[in-house]
């Protein structure tokens, strides 16, 4: 195995992008997400890859947009302002089957916000982002580990089923260091005969595009989009379950919110109740399964957040509404203690009853 | 057995560093670890903080809330987290820059001036490293091998000078009784 690594997750991105083959880099900086830039710059032109920072988010974004029409895998970052910034062309290259990989480091908002962590652009995040219908394949670390692992996991996916993929992590996660081993078995890049590479006379041309001013191929191409989507929630759906087996009371939390309940739930089970954790890996598709499964026994749901309450409407609606489910969050920057998540939990034992 | 760190007092005291230093001695020690700053614009003066925990455990939430050691660099520091420290725990005071006592009784606490002493050896900027010193000989865990691996990890081989003297830090804080 490799030898571990003590790595901020910013920096973990970062590698690992450059280990999935990643050779293109555009940027704008923002707290907290700014050292994926600087590694990036320091990096990128020891290996002949391209680093460069855009005059702003959107011209980023539209540089991803350039990269992965030409059929290179390709990165973007920024915190949550600057993903509002690149909604448009995330859109774009959702309406033009393209595959790219974003960051976000997500802050406290709304507006400018803060600077400390958030998860409060969840909506934005699972419902698409920009304009028009559409999804992104979004990802939640909750270890530096993962920061690397799924970040790697966001280019093939992103490769796979040709579309965005986000890594959504936050001010924590990018800024802790914990031990992180690059021990990744990355596999060849599919082929990719619709890029845009020159024909050389050879063959038609291929057009990157996103528009359709024929309204039936328009709706058409939605449909096949979406036909694909199906797929995706099939195959795609990944969740760590952690005591939820025969659990009257399970909590739903994701990234660095899901840390902190794990304590909660652990703290919980010591004092006798049954609690478990379902902790969502893919937020898009949502893991929809283990919150079906779980909902057969659970007498409540948790769901913890850093935001007013967003994932607790997906939680919802993959049971069916048939547990209560409540909220227990901070919002602006602030972390819910183990202690707070417990009380939670404590208090929801004692109404099942 | 789990243990949660938290050095505290102003950006520039090297708070992140010697949190860097003690956590990749864990690592080394094939613990678990994580280490969080605050990443604020306190960085550049004011109160910064740097949480550690190491565990033989899995770690949860990577934020110290309540540590079981508390290095306070200056006296926003000690005030703000004096209260926090787990019973039982223990506090590290430069009392080169904290006049003041602590005032609870059910923790150990150990008043070092360190920033006096570091200027003494010639190290004026590394009174963190001499309380990380300090702290590892109080809670038994001052290992050198691992010290010296941990401190090559958190300085480049270009700075091979501030090795010595960061070492010589941590050792002075380690004899200083």
């Amino acid at each position: 195995m490799a030898e571990k690594v003590l790595m901020k997750g910013n920096e973990a991105i970062a590698e690992a992008a450059i280990m999935a083959g990643c050779r293109h880099y555009f940027g704008y900086p923002i707290t907290p997400q700014t050292e994926i830039a600087a590694y990036m710059a320091k990096r990128m032109p020891k290996i002949g890859g391209t680093f460069l920072q855009a005059e702003s988010e959107i011209a980023a974004i539209n540089m991803v947009y350039g990269v992965s029409s030409a059929g290179k895998r390709v990165m973007t970052s920024s915190s949550s302002p600057g993903i509002s910034l690149k909604g448009e062309g995330i859109s774009y290259l959702a309406g033009t089957d393209l595959p790219a990989v974003i960051v976000n480091a997500q802050r406290g908002g709304p507006g400018l916000g803060g600077i400390q962590p958030s998860q409060s652009d969840y909506f934005q995040a699972t419902r698409g982002g920009g304009h028009g219908d559409y999804h992104i394949i979004v990802l939640a670390p909750s270890s530096v580990q993962e920061m690397a692992e799924l970040t790697i996991k966001a280019f093939e996916l992103a490769d796979e089923y040709l579309m965005p993929a986000m890594v959504l992590a936050d001010g924590t996660t990018g800024q802790m260091m914990e031990p992180v081993s690059f021990d990744f078995e990355i596999k060849e890049p599919p082929a990719k005969p619709w890029a845009t590479t020159g024909t050389k006379c050879q063959r038609p041309h291929n057009i990157a595009n996103s528009l359709y001013l024929d309204p039936e191929k328009l709706e058409r191409i939605n449909n096949v989009r979406f036909a694909r989507y199906e797929v995706i929630k099939d195959k795609e759906q990944r969740a760590e379950e952690y005591l939820t087996e025969d659990a009257d009371i399970v909590v739903a939390a994701f990234g660095i919110s899901a840390r902190i309940a794990k304590n909660a739930v652990d703290a919980a089970c010591a004092k006798g109740i049954k609690a478990g954790l379902i902790r969502p890996i893919t937020l898009w598709p949502f893991p929809d399964k283990a919150f079906k499964k779980a909902a057969e026994h659970a007498k409540r749901f948790i769901s913890v957040e850093l935001s007013m309450g967003q994932m607790i409407e997906d939680v919802r609606l993959a049971t069916e509404c048939k547990v209560p489910v409540e909220l227990c969050y901070r919002v602006g920057g602030m972390i819910p203690s183990p202690q707070q998540v417990l009380e939670a939990i404590e208090k929801a034992a004692k109404e099942v009853k | 057995m789990t243990r949660k760190y938290l050095f505290a007092g102003f950006g520039g005291q090297g708070l992140l560093f010697s949190g860097k230093v003690l956590a990749y001695k864990g690592l080394i020690e094939d613990k678990n670890v994580s280490w969080l700053p605050s990443y604020g614009p306190e960085m550049r003066g004011g109160t910064a903080s740097c949480g550690v925990t190491i565990s033989d455990d899995p770690i949860g939430a990577p934020i110290v809330l309540e540590p079981d050691v508390l290095v306070a660099m200056n006296l926003p520091s000690l005030d703000k987290y004096e209260s926090k420290v787990e019973p039982g725990g223990y506090i590290f005071v430069d009392s080169s820059l904290v006049e003041r006592k602590v005032q609870r009784d059910d923790v150990k606490v150990y008043y070092v001036p360190a920033t006096k002493l570091a200027g003494d050896i010639g190290a004026s900027t590394l009174a963190n490293m001499i309380l990380v010193g300090k702290l590892l000989k109080e809670l038994g865990d001052y290992n050198e091998e691992t010290v010296e691996a941990a401190l090559k990890k958190c300085i480049s081989a270009r700075h091979a000078d501030l090795l010595d003297l960061n070492r010589k830090a941590m050792e002075t804080g380690r004899d200083f009784v």
